[in-house]
């Protein structure tokens, strides 16, 4: 149909006085009908050319919403100037702005720049504004005629009064339309993101029913009858709980603190915990504009909560534990009396106990300048020998000797540094601990060792000498000793010999003499008899002393045999005075015996006892010029000893010679012209006798006041 | 056995002189009296004269007096004849090995004639008193 009234505006492109009646009420149709302000202004643009001869139009709406001014339908015009092109209403002073609020159709420029100003290009341009919808609106539009309409102006002014009220219409409606198409485009998102939110989220109504709800809470709050017995009733006890802490809610009012709210997951039968936070949907809470709950999962938070709880504690605990560690710790280093101290890795050094103080740390107050400069000194030392420790890449462990120096008192402090690395899992070297400890009294007691060793090495080398020549002597002892012995048995031997040797001639000697005296050879005269006694007694006498040497031989050697028997003391003493007889009666001393009484058994060698007293007795009469002689027998029971005691009043024994008469070939008097013969064998052989038979001999005795000899042997065994 | 007026001892000894003292005395005192000067001469005559008693002086060249006497012992001719015997030495053991070779008696020289002839009274009294109780 179109082409058909192009065809027709154009045959009726003749200007004529006034369009037709009827032209005028097939527009009016047409706008009525027209659904959409396009449809509706083309169709007046179309009627503008077949009544006006307008070969170019543009017909612009006012676009309330966007307060602008769009083309809507166009004439004659290439469609690419139309792209884009808007005028906007605030700029006041644009012509088309302008031309707009006039109320009559206006002459844009004749120049060359109303171009510019439209897509409508060369030519006058005429601007007709479109009549309001009513009053107290703006214009509806303009439309844009080219070339302006002159004789026919008046079909033009009808035109911008109907199709204004109908265009603002239109895009009155599509505005609404529109409107409403973006209200359900956001409704639909709202609703998705509301879905999307995984926390349950509701509207309910003043009562408490529900009105909106999202995916999860219908999960939880609603149940189709089709669904199982046991979610059907969690849902009916969640629905209770929900309601319950909703209206506890609502009483406590809107500021009210987020309350927990255990609910049952209807799918597995889980215990949840949820965070209600409800507010008005409305702000105003009066208006029963429903509640809006959002239910926040808690489950998993108020495990973590709880996680987080107990790793708190233990982090607490740990904590008091490291502090009290530490505090352990540094109480031991400070009590350490040896130097700790611990360096960084760059080998500051970032802890140290007292002592380390002392030999590091420089007091300002108190220390000189040298002692400060010993500080320095030490800790150059110190760091030098720690930052060795850090180059040497494998040991974890270092010990060498620094040499310090006490900045208080001077001295020299050889020290033994020990460093250890202290390394952290990744194998860093976090820190280098150093211990030091002072060498001095070590290298003393080294020193000392040293001496002591020395001198226990000269000792021991004293003691090997000794030692060595106290073997050689031994050695030359033991062969002296043998040699001795040898000589000792030689000895003995040889005396036995010549007692033998001695005996024979004797023999013959005493035989003979005793032959003669008892007249075997016929008388004798007086003279002879008494030279022939001589003989016999100094052949006796000798006999005596070969009988006294062979003796002291026989005792020696230990070839004296001891008979033991038992007899009584009397006994023996009656025979020693019977067989001494002669030499009593020869010294005119008064010889008497005194017995004592219970004298008991003795068990001894009666022989030598009888020897001994015989012995005993003829020294008293030897030694006695004049007086008397007196033997005596006691026992002492207490130590059960038989004393047997010959007591003279003879010329005595002055202390000093008591103990030489004991001796072999010894008498008192030793001199070349000594008073009394005799061998001195006699007391040498009784002591040793006596020694045998496990008594005693001792003598009592004053220079010129006689003697007493006592001999004591001990009593007989008792009995069994 | 021929009867003897008086006692016959024989004497064994080396040394000359006490021999003669012996002899000279014990004749002195009636007995007779065959000396011997060791120990093959003595047990020769021993068991030639079959003595009454024998005087032996241990220490005897060639064949000693115990070797002699133990002879006279074993043998059953002179097994009962006593043995007198005589030594100078006095040193322990020579008194028992006397005895061990079947001498009756031990003297110890010195001795005078006297002991001797006393001590040879006392063994024929003895060899006497046991000849006399076999006999019985």
């Amino acid at each position: 149909m179109a082409p058909a009234r192009t065809t027709a505006a154009r045959t009726g492109a003749k200007p004529r006085p006034s369009a037709g009646a009827a032209s005028r009420l097939d527009l009016l149709e047409a706008l009525l009908l027209a659904r959409d302000p396009e449809q509706c202004s083309q169709r007046a643009l179309t009627w503008l050319q077949r009544q006006c001869g307008v070969r170019r139009a543009l017909c612009l709406a006012a676009d309330a919403a966007r307060v602008r001014l769009v083309p809507v339908a166009s004439l004659g015009l290439p469609s690419q100037r139309l792209d884009r092109f808007s005028v906007d209403l605030d700029v006041r002073d644009h012509p088309l702005t302008q031309a707009l609020l006039s109320s009559s159709p206006v002459l844009l420029s004749m120049n060359g720049h109303a171009s510019a100003v439209t897509p409508l290009g060369q030519g006058p341009v005429q601007a007709i504004p479109l009549a309001p919808l009513s009053p107290r609106h703006l214009p509806a539009g303009l439309i844009l005629v080219s070339p302006p309409i002159q004789a026919a102006a008046g079909d033009a002014r009808w035109l911008a009064r109907v199709l204004g009220p109908r265009l603002a219409a239109l895009m009155e409606t599509r505005r609404a339309e529109e409107s409403e198409q973006r209200l359900h485009r956001e409704r639909g998102l709202l609703f998705g993101i509301i879905n999307a939110v995984t926390d349950p989220i509701l509207l309910t109504d003043a009562d408490g029913r529900i009105i909106i709800a999202n995916s999860r809470a219908e999960t939880l709050l609603a149940a189709d009858e089709d669904q199982s017995e046991g979610r059907r009733q969690a849902v009916t006890l969640n629905n209770m709980l929900f309601s319950a802490a909703l209206s506890r809610h609502a009483i406590e009012g809107v500021g009210a603190p987020r309350h927990e709210m255990p609910l049952v997951d209807p799918v597995d039968g889980s215990d949840l915990l949820f965070e209600l936070m409800s507010t008005p949907a409305s702000p105003d809470s009066r208006q029963a504009g429903g509640i809006v709950s959002i239910l926040r999962n808690v489950t998993d938070l108020q495990r973590a909560t709880a996680e987080i709880e107990e790793n708190y504690r233990k982090l607490r605990h740990t904590e008091a534990d490291a502090r009290a560690e530490r505090d352990r710790l540094d109480l031991v280093i400070d009590s350490v009396a040896d130097p700790i101290l611990v360096t960084d890795p760059g080998g500051n050094i970032v802890m140290m106990n007292a002592p380390a103080e002392r030999l590091f740390v420089a007091r300002p107050e108190v220390d000189s300048e040298e002692a400060h400069r010993q500080v320095q000194a030490n800790d150059a030392h110190f760091s030098s020998f720690v930052s060795n420790l850090f180059f040497e890449g494998d040991s974890r462990r270092r010990t060498g000797g620094i040499n310090l120096v006490d900045p208080t008192t001077f001295a020299s402090l050889p020290m033994e540094a020990i460093s250890g690395k202290i390394v952290s899992e990744h194998g860093e070297v976090t820190a280098v601990v150093t211990i030091l400890h002072d060498r001095t009294e070590e290298f003393e007691r080294a020193r000392l060792y040293e001496e002591l060793k020395k001198a226990s090495a000269e000792l021991e080398n004293k003691v090997r000498d000794a030692t060595s020549e106290l073997v050689r002597q031994n050695e030359l002892l033991r062969r002296s000793h043998i040699a001795l012995e040898q000589a000792s048995a030689l000895k003995s031997q040889f005396l036995a010999n010549m007692s033998h040797e001695f005996r024979t001639p004797l023999n013959a000697i005493l035989g003979y003499t005793s032959m003669l005296l008892k007249g075997v050879s016929g008388e004798l005269s007086g003279q002879q008899r008494r030279n022939l006694e001589r003989i016999d007694s100094n052949s006796h006498h000798l006999l005596s002393i070969i009988n006294d040497i062979l003796d002291i031989s026989r005792i020696e050697a230990g070839k004296m045999p001891l008979t033991l028997v038992d007899f009584v003391i009397p006994d023996v003493i009656g025979e020693v005075l019977a067989e001494v007889e002669p030499l009593i009666a020869r010294s005119k001393l008064a010889v008497t015996h005194e017995l004592g009484d219970a004298l008991p058994l003795v068990r001894s060698d009666r022989q030598k006892v009888k020897q001994i007293v015989i012995n005993l007795l003829t020294n008293a009469l030897k030694f006695t010029p004049q007086g008397w002689v007196k033997v005596t027998a006691s026992y002492d029971k207490r130590l059960d000893r038989v004393a047997i005691a010959v007591t003279d009043s003879g010329i005595g024994i002055s202390p000093k010679d008591q103990e030489i008469i004991f001796e072999d070939f010894r008498q008192a008097d030793d001199s070349p012209t000594r008073q009394y013969t005799g061998a001195g064998l006699g007391l040498a052989i009784c002591r040793r006798l006596t020694q045998m038979l496990g008594g005693e001999l001792t003598v009592r005795s004053a220079l010129g006041e006689g003697s007493t000899f006592t001999l004591t042997v001990p009593g007989a065994p008792r009995d069994e | 056995m021929t009867a003897r007026e008086s006692l016959l001892v024989l004497l064994v000894d080396d040394y000359p002189d006490n021999r003669d003292i012996y002899v000279q005395f014990l004749t002195y005192s009636g007995m007779q009296v065959e000396e011997a000067e060791n120990g093959h001469q003595a047990l020769d005559k021993a068991f030639a004269l079959h003595p009454d008693v024998i005087v032996m002086d241990l220490s005897l060249p060639g064949l000693d007096g115990w070797e002699a006497t133990r002879r006279l012992k074993d043998d059953p001719r002179t097994r009962d004849i006593p043995v007198i015997a005589l030594t100078g030495h006095a040193l322990a053991g020579h008194s028992k090995g006397a005895l061990d070779a079947g001498c009756d008696a031990f003297i110890t020289k010195p001795c005078l004639p006297e002991r001797l002839l006393d001590e040879i009274r006392a063994i024929l009294e003895t060899a006497r008193t046991r000849s006399g109780d076999t006999t019985t």
